[in-house]
């Protein structure tokens, strides 16, 4: 059986497994929909926040973006786990309490405003259809490289299967799908990690893999991996794997996706399915076991891939000569096709010579050995975990199930992110603003629509992606950061904040947030409207880095202005001190 | 609500934990794996130092037990101050 129809069998087997659930779990009323009846079990709950949060960014790209800068892209480890706390603590338990659907319908009911709440929607879908168009984008990629169909079809069926088990089910079908999509990413992407393991340091965990050393048969034996791999890259004139540039930019960077993650309406409502307030704090440390399990062994992945590679090109090491083009491994052939991988014999001496060819101390040796620069010239990040049970010459089904792996990471993000929109139009503009008097029967159908509408805006933006797709998951984390996550915590942890505070402060962080961002990368991103550029960044600071200083445009903007104006009523004060206390979580259960 | 001034000890308590639990998230994440590395960096862990250790894995154990240690604590602050659940 040829890897085409194996991929097709897997991932077949798999859609055959989200529908099934579908139909068991049809959404029956608006409770069920919008929060799967708040009967999830923590644990079941946890797995479905960490197939929500683990996108195709982070099943298919962060391993690759750790193998090739080392240490410092630590940032996006630390970065999208370190949110769970600041969510666990400030937000969570809270948010439960309150016991409503939405995280606008907390801001316009703690706010008393609807043009809080307004604000807060329009920041909801800013967030979540920027985040939406990538994974769209991202499942149509997978599905166009395993099943070898083209582009469109691959978004047409990702559209179809989504549209299936979220409109049917919505958040009960959304859950229940996203345990299975959990299921099949993690044992995609453990079961090659673990072979590579084994080979390398004799380690079956990889995690610990990383920091051994290395057996017999492969280059360095008998060394710590991490010193033969920082050694080889200085020899290749590369910057050591685990050497720091700039801490102090790391941190803030690390700060702006801690503060984004936890801001994050997707992931929030999730908190809105457990039972009990103490499930939610539960629910919370669950979701990073889970998490955890992808993020401890990505590192080694990146590590190890690095050092593959690195020893591939050079079988005899440096001093020895470089790989010679037909003996280059099969995977090499595989993905020269896709245009993700290209070497060029620069020199045509059949040779292919990898390494840094604009660092000076090499151009020396260069010129000596006669090499024409750097022959490895294209590699695409993504191939690393793509590629890897290639590289590790695992059988065709564990490539068959890498497939279905990337396209569950894709699929339970897009779901979760299209929840977040169709709930926050059915609910909280349809139902309370423009049409309070609607039947339950009503808004359901009125979510169902809203989901098909934000089913079909998703695919249309996955065919025709804004040039920048790149750049709005910058804007999407730094909303989060500036806008939703700090509204949310003052109105727990402060009684005084009032709404114009918060709307002050809400509108601070967006526009601050906005304005840094489209100064730098042009208006809405368009190429060539951008007023200044990289060398003139204030203090030295990316716009990707700009979340924790929007946020604080919030904090303090929503501080001065609340001073400034009347308390709020006792009634808010009252509902401010009922959300700090667990107890009568439940009756909100049945409302 | 039945007794306010427990409610507010409840929430003193409360937030004593967070700030607890914040700053030991603050000193393994952005300390001991990014700022302070150069500190910790005498501390060799496989083949490396403490600090790229807590970058890429220290740090997301200790959010892990941090979360449960909250959840542990907060449910007994819970049924100490009579607020829990049922």
């Amino acid at each position: 059986m040829d890897q085409t129809t194996l991929n097709f069998i897997v991932v077949g087997a798999s859609f055959a497994l989200y529908f099934g659930i579908a139909i068991w779990a049809k959404a029956a009323s608006t409770s069920e929909f919008y929060a799967a009846g708040r009967g999830v079990n923590p644990v079941v709950n946890g797995m479905a926040t960490a197939a929500d949060w683990m996108s195709a960014a982070s099943f298919i790209s962060m391993a690759g973006l750790i193998a090739f800068v080392g240490y410092n892209n630590s940032l996006f480890l630390m970065g999208w786990t370190g949110g769970y706390v600041l969510m666990a603590m400030l937000l969570a338990p809270y948010l439960r309490k309150f016991g409503k659907f939405t995280v606008p319908e907390f801001v316009g009911d703690r706010y008393y405003s609807n043009a809080a709440r307004v604000v807060a929607v329009i920041c909801l879908i800013v967030i979540s259809v920027t985040y939406v168009i990538g994974q769209m984008r991202g499942a149509g990629i997978a599905f166009s490289r395993f099943l070898e169909i083209d582009i469109t079809a691959g978004l047409f069926t990702a559209g179809f299967v989504v549209f299936v088990y979220a409109v049917l089910g919505g958040m009960k079908g959304i859950t229940y799908t996203q345990v299975a999509q959990y299921v099949v990413l993690i044992t995609a992407y453990t079961v090659p990690a673990i072979f590579i393991s084994l080979n390398l340091t004799g380690n079956p965990i990889p995690g610990l893999g990383l920091f051994s050393t290395i057996t017999e048969g492969n280059q360095g034996a008998g060394q710590h991996l991490l010193i033969t791999l920082d050694g080889l890259l200085t020899d290749l004139g590369f910057r050591e794997y685990t050497a720091t540039t700039n801490p102090w930019l790391m941190a803030l960077y690390t700060l702006s996706l801690m503060i984004g993650t936890a801001g994050l309406p997707h992931v929030i409502i999730r908190f809105f399915t457990v039972p009990k307030v103490a499930d939610a704090r539960w629910s919370a440390g669950w979701a990073l076991v889970f998490i955890a399990l992808l993020y401890l062994t990505a590192p080694a992945v990146g590590a190890m891939a690095r050092l593959n590679i690195t020893t591939t090109m050079w079988p005899a090491g440096i001093e020895g000569e470089a790989v010679a083009v037909d003996e280059l491994p099969d995977w090499f052939e595989t993905w020269q096709v896709t245009g993700l991988l290209g070497v060029e014999d620069k020199n045509g001496d059949g040779r292919i010579q990898y390494y840094n060819d604009s660092n000076p101390d090499l151009q020396a040796l260069a010129t000596e050995r006669g090499w024409e620069g750097n022959e490895l010239v294209t590699f695409n990040r993504d191939i690393l975990v793509l590629a890897n049970p290639e590289i590790a010459q695992l059988p065709g089904w564990v490539i068959a199930l890498i497939a279905a792996g990337g396209i569950a990471a894709a699929l339970s993000t897009a779901a979760g992110l299209l929840l977040a929109i169709s709930s926050a139009i059915s609910h909280d503009l349809i139902k309370s603003v423009f049409n309070p008097n609607i039947s339950e029967k009503g808004e359901l159908l009125a979510a169902r629509i809203s989901m098909a509408v934000a089913i079909c805006v998703a695919v249309y933006l996955g065919l025709n992606p804004p040039g920048f797709a790149a750049q709005v998951v910058a804007l999407a984390f730094g909303l989060a950061a500036a806008t939703l996550f700090p509204t949310l915590m003052m109105g727990i942890f402060s009684k005084r904040m009032n709404s114009q505070g918060a709307i002050a402060g809400m509108l601070a962080g967006l526009i601050s947030t906005c304005a840094y961002l489209f100064l730098y990368l042009g208006i809405f991103f368009l190429p060539g409207t951008n007023m200044l550029d990289s060398s003139q960044y204030l203090f030295g600071i990316p716009p990707t880095h700009f979340g924790p200083i929007g946020a604080l445009f919030n904090f303090g903007a929503a501080y001065l202005v609340s001073n400034a104006t009347a308390a709020p009523p006792k009634e808010i004060q009252d509902l401010v001190e009922s959300v700090r206390i667990p107890r009568g979580a439940g009756m909100a259960v049945d409302h | 609500m039945s007794d306010n001034s427990d409610d507010q000890g409840y929430w003193k308590a409360n937030v004593r934990l967070i700030w607890l639990c914040l700053i030991i998230w603050a000193l393994c994440s952005f300390g001991f794996a990014i700022l302070l590395r150069p500190l910790v960096s005498g501390i060799a862990v496989g083949g490396t130092d403490l600090g790229f250790w807590f970058a890429q894995q220290g740090s997301i154990l200790v959010f892990l037990v941090l979360i449960f240690f909250y959840a542990i604590r907060m449910n007994a602050i819970d049924r100490e101050h009579g607020v829990d659940e049922e």
